[in-house]
This record gives C-alpha cells, sequence and structure tokens, in this order.
C-alpha cells in the first residue's frame, strides 16, 4: 500500500506504528494484528525483508547456541518453536534438517560437551552426542578428522526471504498498513500528554506506541526519539552457493566448534537443495558495506574445506554478504526505554532470525504491561493462499492450471521454470521490484542469472503497476535497468574521469584457451 | 498449420520434433523434410522463430549460406521461408520442458497447455546461453547494471532502450564487440573493452570495425577485479593480469559506469541433453555426437550452440542440416550408419565436433585451437591427411572435409586432429 493511499487523517492516533519491515518487525506486526489495534508498519526500503532478514545463513538454529542468560539465549530456542507454527500456517519454505555439531581434535569435545549441557538445560529436545562411526554413516562426505559429534534434530532451514514476505503479507490481511518505501526521517520530541510523532517524507503520523525494529539502523532511529542509549556496530557474513549439482554433499546443517566470536563457518543445505557456504565475521564501519571479498571467499573456502573437504571454490554459482547489527551490550536491545511509549527491538544480531517470532512475543507482552489494551479479534486469519510454485507439480496439475489460465502455460524464467501466472501473482501480491519477483518466484536465480526472465519481469512490473519501463528498479532507490534512448542525451554531464590513466597494458604471452574468454 | 496454432493442430506423433528454432532448428527441419519425414514440429519459447539472429540487427550473416552478407533477421527470414513452404509444424510461444529418452516431448505453452508429443526422433536445437558475472566470480558490490552483452543486446535493438549511459565492456567476444559498436553509435559513452587474454577473443573484423574505427579503446591482458555501486554500478577497478591471468592488483585502476557489459563466452543450453542422459563433453559443454549429430541417445540428434559456440551462423545451418537429414531418415526407417572412428582433439586443438565418424561417410569436422598461429599452419588428422591453411586464431572455428577416400586406407579407431605451425612440422 502506497503513502498515498492512506494520507494520514489528521488528529487521528494510531495505537502502534512499527519502524522495520525486517523479520522482526513484520512478525511484531502480525503479532499484532491478532487484536484488535491499528497498526502501521514503516519500511525504509521499497519492500520489506530487504535488510539482513534476506542475507543471512537461513538457519533456525536449534536452540542450544546462545547461552540462557543473555536476552538472545534466552529468545533462541522458544523462536525455534514458534517458527514451526508460523510454518503450518504460511507454507513458505521450512525443513527441519538437523544439525550437527563436529569436533576435530580432543581439545573441542569440551565445546561439544557444554553446548549439549546448555542445549539440555534450555529443554531442547533429541540432542544425541554421536561417535565418529555414526557421524560419517550419517554423512559420508564430512572430513575424516571429524572425532565425535553433537546432534540437534531440532535446526532447520527457511528461505527467509520468502518468510518475510508471507509474514507481511498475512499482517496486512489481517489490518496491518504495511507501508514501503516511507522511512521514518524523524521523530519529534515527547509531549507529556500526546502520542509520539513521527514524519516520513510523505505523511506525519501520531502514534500511542513506537516500535524500533530498524536494524542496523535502530540506534538512530532511537537518537531521532531522544534516546539514544546505544550504538550498533556492523559485523560483515559473506555467503557463498554452490551448484545445485552438489545437491546432498550434506544432508544436515555442519557446525564447527565455536569461537569466541562467531559460531564459525557452517556448510548448510539450504531448503531449496544447494549448498551454502559462510558465513564470515569482519567488522565493518560501512552499515552497507555488503561486498564479498576474495579474502573472505579464501577464509570461508578454508574453513569449509576443514569440514567437508570435497566442498571446492569453483563451484559457486552466488555469493552475497549480511551485516549484522551489533548493539554495544552484545546483546539484543528489547524493551521499554526512557521515553514512554518508545520500545526499542534493537541490536537483532544472530541469532535474531531464530528469535524473531519468539521476539515478537516477548514485545507483544512489553506492550501489555506498558499499558496497551489486547482484546483478540475473533476475525484473525492466519493463513494465506501459498503462492502456486508450478515447476513442482505433477504433470496433471500443471495441465490444469494451463486449463484454466494460460498464462500458467507461458514460461517467465527458464532456469527455475517460474510462468507468467507466478509472476503476475508475486506483482499482485507487492512486488514493486525486480528482485521482490525474485525472492517470492525464484525467477532470475538460477543459472543464467535473469538474462532470459529481467526483460519479462520489467515489463510485467511497469504495465501491472502503470509505472515506465525505466523508473523499474533491481530494489529500489537508484537501482534502475534501463534507461530510455532520448535521456542518454539529455543526460547530466557527468563528473570528469580522474585523471588516474591505464598504465600500459602489459604484453604477455599466454597460452589462451577457448572457451576461457575472460 | 498457422505460427503458433492451438492443440487441434498438433499431431499426437511426429517423425522428428526439433526443440529450438533458431538457425540450427530451422536447417534441421529442412534436412528432415528432404529425407523424407512427414510430420515435422518446429518448437520455439519465443513468440518469433530464428533465435539469436533477430537481435543481430547488424549484417555479417550468410556468406557461405547465401553467397552475399545480409543481417541476422534476413537471414532467419530467408530459412523460414522455407521453412514454412515444406509445411512443417512451427509452434512457437512453446516450451519443451522435458524430453524422455523414449522421446516424449513435453511441452508448455499458453494455446496448447501442458502437453505432449511423441517423436521417433528428436533435434536438439536449443543454442547456447550467455556466462554471467558469477561464472568468473567479479567480487564486490551487487547492484543493478552489470548484464551480459546479449541482454544488452536484446534491449537496443529489439525493445528500444539503452542498458546505460558510460559502459565498461568485459570481455571482446564478438557479442561484446559489436555492441561496443552499437552502444556507441546510440550515443552511449564506451570506456573501453578489457580482455583477460593476450588476444582478442572475437573476430579480427570485428575488432577492426567495432572499436578501431571509433576509437574504442581494447586493454588486452586486463580484467575487472571489482564492482563498486549500492544501487547503480558507480565505478569498477580494472587491473592488468600476469602470464598466469593472475590480476596484479598494484597495478589497478578505477574507472566510471554505470553499466558493466559481459561478453565472457557462451555456453551450450544443454540442460535438456543432461538431463535426458546424454554423454557430454566437458571441453564443448554439449553433447557427445557422432558424424550425424546424434547424441549417446539413440533417435536424439543435436546441432548448432547446442552442441559447440560456433562463431558463423552459416556454420550452424550446414551442421544442422546433417543433422535434420540423419534424424528423418532414421524417423523413415534408414538404417544408421556404424560411426566406428573415434576423434581426439590432439596438439593446439581445443576440441572436435563430431566426436566420431563413419569411414564411409563424408564428413567436416569442426574445432578450435588453443593458441593462435599467425602463419602457415598445418592441419593434420591422424597421419592419414593434412591441409595446410594461412593462419589460426582461436575466435574462429576451423573447418575441415573428410571423406571416404581419405578413409580409405585407415585401419585403426582413433584418429587425433592437430593444428601445427607449418615451419614446426618441417623441423
Ligand atoms: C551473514 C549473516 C548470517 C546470519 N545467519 C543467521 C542465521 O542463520 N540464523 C539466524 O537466526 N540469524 C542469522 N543472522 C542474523 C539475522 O539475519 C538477523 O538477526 C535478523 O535478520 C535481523 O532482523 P531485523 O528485522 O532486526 O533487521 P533487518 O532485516 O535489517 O530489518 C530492519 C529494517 O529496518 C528498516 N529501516 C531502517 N531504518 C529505517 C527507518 N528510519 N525507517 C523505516 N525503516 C527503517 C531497514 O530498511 C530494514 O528493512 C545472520 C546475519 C548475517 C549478517
Ligand atoms: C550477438 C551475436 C552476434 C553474432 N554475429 C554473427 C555474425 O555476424 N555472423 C554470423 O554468421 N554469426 C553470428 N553469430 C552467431 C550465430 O548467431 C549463432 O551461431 C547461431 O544463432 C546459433 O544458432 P542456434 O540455432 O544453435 O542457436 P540460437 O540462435 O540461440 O537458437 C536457439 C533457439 O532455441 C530456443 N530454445 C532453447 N531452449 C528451448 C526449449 N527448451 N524449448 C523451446 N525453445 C527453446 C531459443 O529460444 C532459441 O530461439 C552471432 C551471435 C550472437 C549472439
Amino acid at each position: 500500500m502506497s503513502a498515498g493511499e492512506h494520507a494520514s487523517r489528521a488528529g487521528h492516533v494510531h495505537d502502534v506504528v512499527v519502524i522495520g519491515g525486517g523479520v522482526v518487525g513484520v512478525t511484531l506486526a502480525r503479532a499484532l494484528s491478532r487484536y484488535h489495534l491499528d497498526v502501521v508498519l514503516l519500511e525504509r526500503d521499497e519492500e520489506v525483508g530487504f535488510g539482513v532478514s534476506k542475507a543471512n545463513s537461513g538457519i533456525i538454529h536449534s536452540g542450544i547456541h546462545a547461552d540462557p542468560n543473555t536476552v538472545k539465549g534466552a529468545l533462541e530456542w522458544p523462536g525455534n518453536v514458534a517458527w514451526m507454527t508460523l510454518r503450518d500456517e504460511l507454507g513458505f519454505g521450512l525443513a527441519q534438517v538437523g544439525e550437527l555439531l563436529v569436533a576435530l581434535s580432543e581439545d573441542e569435545l569440551v565445546s561439544i560437551e557444554r553446548l549439549h549441557a546448555q542445549g539440555q538445560a534450555k529443554g531442547v529436545p533429541g540432542l544425541e552426542r554421536w561417535d565418529q562411526q555414526r557421524v560419517r554413516r550419517h554423512q559420508p562426505n564430512l572430513s575424516r578428522e571429524v572425532i565425535a559429534a553433537l546432534w540437534a534434530p531440532t535446526a532447520a532451514v527457511i528461505n527467509p526471504y520468502e518468510a518475510v514476505m508471507l509474514i507481511a503479507e498475512s499482517a496486512a490481511h489481517n489490518g496491518v498498513e504495511v507501508a514501503t518505501a516511507e522511512p521514518v526521517v524523524a521523530i519529534d520530541p515527547p509531549d507529556p500528554d500526546g502520542p509520539i510523532v513521527l514524519h516520513t517524507p510523505a505523511r506525519t503520523l501520531a502514534a500511542h506506541y513506537v516500535v524500533n525494529a530498524a536494524g542496523l539502523y535502530a540506534d538512530e532511529v532511537a537518537g531521532m526519539a531522544g534516546v539514544g542509549t546505544f550504538s550498533i556496530t556492523g559485523r560483515k557474513g559473506e555467503e557463498y552457493l554452490l551448484d545445485k549439482r552438489l545437491a546432498g554433499l550434506v544432508t544436515s546443517i555442519i557446525f564447527p566448534c565455536p569461537t569466541a566470536t562467531s559460531k564459525g563457518t557452517l556448510v548448510t543445505p539450504t531448503f531449496d537443495g544447494t549448498i551454502m557456504v559462510g558465513p564470515t565475521a569482519e567488522a565493518t564501519d560501512d552499515k552497507r558495506d555488503t561486498a564479498t571479498t576474495p579474502e573472505g571467499a579464501k577464509e570461508v573456502f578454508a574453513a569449509a574445506r576443514r569440514l567437508v573437504p570435497g566442498i571446492d571454490e569453483r563451484d559457486v554459482i552466488a555469493e552475497f554478504a549480511g551485516v549484522r547489527a551489533v548493539a554495544d551490550t552484545d546483546d539484543f536491545v528489547l524493551g521499554p526505554t526512557a521515553r514512554r511509549g518508545f520500545i526499542n527491538a534493537a541490536g537483532i544480531q544472530s541469532p535474531g532470525l531464530t528469535a524473531a517470532p519468539a521476539i515478537a512475543d516477548h514485545l507483544v507482552e512489553v506492550l501489555r504491561e506498558e499499558g496497551l489494551q489486547l482484546t483478540e479479534r475473533d476475525e484473525f486469519e492466519p493463513r494465506v493462499e501459498y503462492p502456486v510454485r508450478f515447476a513442482v507439480l505433477p504433470m496433471e496439475e500443471q495441465a490444469a492450471l494451463a486449463e484454466r489460465d494460460p498464462r500458467f502455460a507461458r514460461l517467465a524464467c527458464r532456469c527455475e521454470l517460474v510462468t507468467e501466472a507466478e509472476l503476475v501473482d508475486a506483482v499482485d501480491r507487492g512486488a514493486r521490484t525486480l528482485d521482490g519477483i525474485k525472492f517470492r518466484t525464484r525467477a532470475g536465480m538460477g543459472r543464467c542469472q535473469g538474462a532470459f526472465c529481467t526483460w519479462r519481469c520489467i515489463t510485467l512490473l511497469a504495465d501491472r503497476r502503470g509505472v515506465p519501463i525505466p523508473r523499474i528498479t533491481k530494489r529500489g532507490g537508484d537501482s534502475w535497468i534501463v534507461c530510455d534512448r532520448d535521456d542518454a542525451d539529455a543526460a547530466p554531464p557527468r563528473p570528469p574521469v580522474p585523471a588516474t590513466s591505464p598504465p600500459a597494458p602489459a604484453a604477455v604471452e599466454v597460452a589462451g584457451s577457448p572457451g576461457a574468454g575472460s | 498449420m498457422p505460427i503458433t496454432p492451438d492443440r487441434r493442430h498438433l499431431q499426437s506423433r511426429y517423425d522428428v520434433v526439433i526443440v529450438g528454432a533458431g538457425p540450427a532448428g530451422m536447417a534441421a527441419a529442412l534436412g528432415a523434410r528432404e529425407r523424407g519425414a512427414e510430420h515435422v514440429l518446429l518448437v520455439d519459447r519465443e513468440t518469433d522463430p530464428g533465435g539469436i539472429l533477430l537481435q543481430c540487427i547488424h549484417s555479417g550473416f550468410g556468406l557461405h549460406a547465401f553467397g552475399e552478407e545480409v543481417t541476422g533477421p534476413e537471414y532467419a527470414g530467408r530459412f523460414l521461408e522455407q521453412v514454412l513452404e515444406q509445411d512443417v509444424d512451427v509452434l512457437t510461444d512453446a516450451y519443451v520442458m522435458d524430453v524422455t529418452a523414449d522421446r516424449r516431448v513435453k511441452l508448455m505453452s499458453p494455446r496448447v497447455g501442458v502437453h505432449t508429443v511423441d517423436a521417433a526422433t528428436v533435434v536438439l536445437a536449443m543454442g547456447a546461453r550467455e556466462r554471467t558475472r558469477e561464472a568468473i566470480r567479479i567480487p564486490g558490490d551487487r547492484p543493478s547494471g552489470v548484464m551480459t552483452a546479449g541482454f544488452a543486446q536484446q534491449l537496443v535493438n529489439l525493445e528500444g532502450y539503452l542498458p546505460g549511459r558510460r559502459a565498461v565492456i568485459l570481455g571482446s567476444g564478438d557479442i561484446g564487440l559489436i555492441m561496443a559498436r552499437r552502444l556507441a553509435l546510440e550515443g552511449v559513452e564506451v570506456v573501453g573493452v578489457f580482455e583477460l587474454l593476450p588476444q582478442p577473443s572475437g573476430l579480427t573484423r570485428n575488432v577492426v570495425q567495432c572499436l578501431d574505427d571509433l576509437d574504442i579503446p581494447l586493454h588486452l591482458s586486463t580484467t575487472v577485479i571489482r564492482i563498486h555501486g549500492r544501487d547503480r554500478v558507480e565505478r569498477v577497478t580494472v587491473a592488468p593480469v600476469d602470464d598466469d591471468r593472475r590480476p596484479i592488483p598494484e597495478k589497478a585502476w578505477d574507472v566510471d559506469c554505470d553499466t558493466l557489459l559481459l561478453s565472457i563466452g557462451l555456453i551450450p543450453d544443454a540442460e535438456l541433453a543432461r538431463s535426458l542422459g546424454a554423454q557430454l563433453d566437458p571441453l564443448t559443454g554439449g553433447p557427445v555426437v557422432s558424424g550425424t549429430m546424434e547424441t549417446t541417445l539413440p533417435g536424439v540428434f543435436a546441432a548448432g550452440n547446442v552442441v559447440h559456440v560456433n562463431d558463423l551462423a552459416d556454420w550452424v545451418s550446414r551442421e544442422a542440416q546433417v543433422a535434420g537429414e540423419a534424424a528423418g531418415a532414421l524417423a523413415t526407417g534408414a538404417r544408421r550408419p556404424d560411426q566406428d572412428i573415434r576423434l581426439i582433439p590432439g596438439e593446439n586443438v581445443a576440441y572436435v565436433v563430431p566426436h566420431t565418424i563413419a569411414s564411409d561417410g563424408t564428413h567436416t569436422l569442426s574445432f578450435r585451437v588453443r593458441r593462435p598461429i599467425h602463419g602457415p599452419t598445418v592441419l593434420r588428422l591422424g597421419e592419414i591427411h593434412r591441409r595446410k591453411v594461412r593462419a589460426v586464431v582461436p575466435a574462429e572455428m576451423v573447418t575441415m572435409k573428410v571423406s571416404p577416400r581419405i578413409l580409405e586406407g585407415f585401419r585403426g579407431d582413433v584418429l587425433r586432429v592437430d593444428a601445427i605451425a607449418a615451419e614446426e612440422v618441417a623441423r
């Protein structure tokens, strides 16, 4: 929904405004939609989930990892449990594949024992200590150096972007106004008798309660509200996806024993059947730095090969990086602040994805304690219709769909076999960008990386949204894809090119191999 | 039958079904009809037949096939005319989802739905796809504005838009060279073409006509080592490479641009062949084929860029004609000729197609060299045949005719193909 459709009514006070449409913001918005409340979610980006929530390892942790004496540790296991319910209601990709925490040396057995005990104390079921033989039988491709492992069957892999989008959709179905491309740019100073007043470029809103779930920028938003008591720094993690050919190399998530700062490099069988390796954990001054680097790749593959020697950097088909929002307390910053009605859900570092639904439940209780009236709605609808995935249907069902709507028989993405009807559905469900379509339908995720489907997606978006083609973007902002011919002439003069001149290319004799091209 | 008919017009069983209606598919259809195949179905996922030729609006096609230079669409048009004259069923806007080893072809199309047809023989003619950023793993940000040169060509030539305003082109393959010129003529600033290898990957005529004539610099032995830009490409870092093609970061420099076009090679689009279980050649990326272009699965043929990346459409048409004829003949009961000699790439030869030949057949062998030889070169077929050519470069496919006369005395079952500088042979 656009800002225009919801022009603020003068004097109207919303019950809750949620700032940030990451996994934390959307799960909270949906949790609130169970009650008779007027809730608005404001997301800066063109779509929900385009922050860290789409660029992570996609693991719903087993529940054993984080120290229960921390907030993140307390919410990890309840979060895991709550995801299973969400999956049952919304149908996004989530598979409980289990994890194996492996020890490569006698020293590491201590870690295994510690996490085993910690998991048991937290009530995580099914934990087992496995010996070498058992590990080998279960995961024959693991390093021969593995001497023992801790098996945690509760760990799951998830399609995080799909989950975030469906959760947001469910919240919207249940009456939450989900406004994208609408950043909060200012918050008025407190007025003891009045609501909290926020400003976006499009409007001014008033709310009794505001939840700050702005991810990496939650410190800035808290600052706007006059309660900037913490700061957030970025910790970057690079991830590498391997060719589908390697599907089955491991069938559970493989963890090394943890270090002081991170869980280490994992080898993950993603929900979609590819193998993912990563992440790194690198402090960064630039919260927007999501570049992958040769050094990152080197580190990831060296570490991954210690666990699974068959992994090879040459099998990479896609790579990305995400930035964890780490508060200076090194824990979640969750709960009320000195400003009445302004509540933080900040510093949601790992295992934030896992904990998100538990964070939401926790925040609902915080809001109740802060005086928010919560009356359940009888008409709350937990389900949304799960989008059709033509590619995985049996032929009879494909044929029946095509009979009903011929757009199911028109190819849109050839690598992932996505049909035009699925693109249309994605746009109707709120995709506003190329990435929005890609993350909803998988169009453009395959081998050709969008060479085939990009034009189809652009024209469809332009058509259905009534926007000129050059305004269609990859993911909002300045990420335009094509420009008009005339535009090229009228283009503003560009800044002069820096005077650095190329060193003369070295004339070297190299055996060229055809097909190598470049 | 009209192009893009509905289901009523489709037979349930065809002599030959051809997947892909580019130059390969169209020539195969004609070949099949010539050999008496009655019912031939030509399927393409695009709305118009013609394949990649439709976006190649430059001239440079047909010198061998028609004895004159025409544009890509004209070349395709001439073939299509014959295809329609020959009563080939043409089904466009139709995607072949699957082919089984017993040659059931599963396809989808808005007017036909999801549907299967049976085929006595199948010809795979799916062409090639372009290698992407992921294939060569350029580190850095992931903004919009990084695209394959072929996609940019589609944008400009078919859709009427520009890919950006200031472009860097990585890779000196033909598509990149042609796009450098196209973009320059459209008013886009083309900052330069960067090529990892010490020589251009495209045809010499394209280097001259597309770069030299327009003063677009070509940087050899240089590559892009990082992409910068949050939303849209803002600049790229380029660096020369050493003898092992490793970038030398100390010598790197930045180039401002909003677009990075990749012309870094094509790969046969052989997924169908792979899922069918046909043997693939790691050297070409396409299926292993016999002298009649039959894959290792009986009754399944392949031709054109899906087998190996050709430089000229004319060669594609010729090779596909062979495939079509053989598929037509087999479908109408002819005997399959014995393919008793295996060909293997030898000195300075990257691959050879076909992979096997019949000692009593006439064949055209196609291959590419690994290194350029800028002088008289001997092409050698085992010890039984030699041919001298002026020069060879990896960018240009080399062909060699083999006839039963040449093979007459040969008793072995393997022949090596070499390309050697004439002076070395003499020594
Ligand atoms: C590499 C990596 C791997 C990870 N792997 C895992 C894992 O396997 N399992 C796990 O549990 N966790 C994992 N995590 C952590 C997890 O991804 C995060 O904890 C979680 O996604 C945080 O969600 P969020 O909603 O707080 O943040 P975000 O998704 O970043 O959402 C915040 C949103 O707020 C918006 N916003 C910011 N400022 C404003 C404003 N002024 N107005 C309006 N909107 C604003 C942003 O645009 C953004 O969309 C990983 C993290 C990284 C980096
Ligand atoms: C930019 C560029 C410039 C070129 N310039 C020249 C030149 O100047 N001179 C010259 O002689 N040659 C040139 N060529 C080379 C020539 O165009 C190609 O060699 C030739 O087009 C290859 O023919 P093909 O039929 O094998 O593949 P394509 O032309 O790629 O045709 C394959 C067809 O198969 C269809 N298809 C694929 N999979 C399926 C499926 N599953 N179901 C249905 N349909 C499917 C595709 O839609 C496509 O139409 C150029 C090529 C390019 C890309």
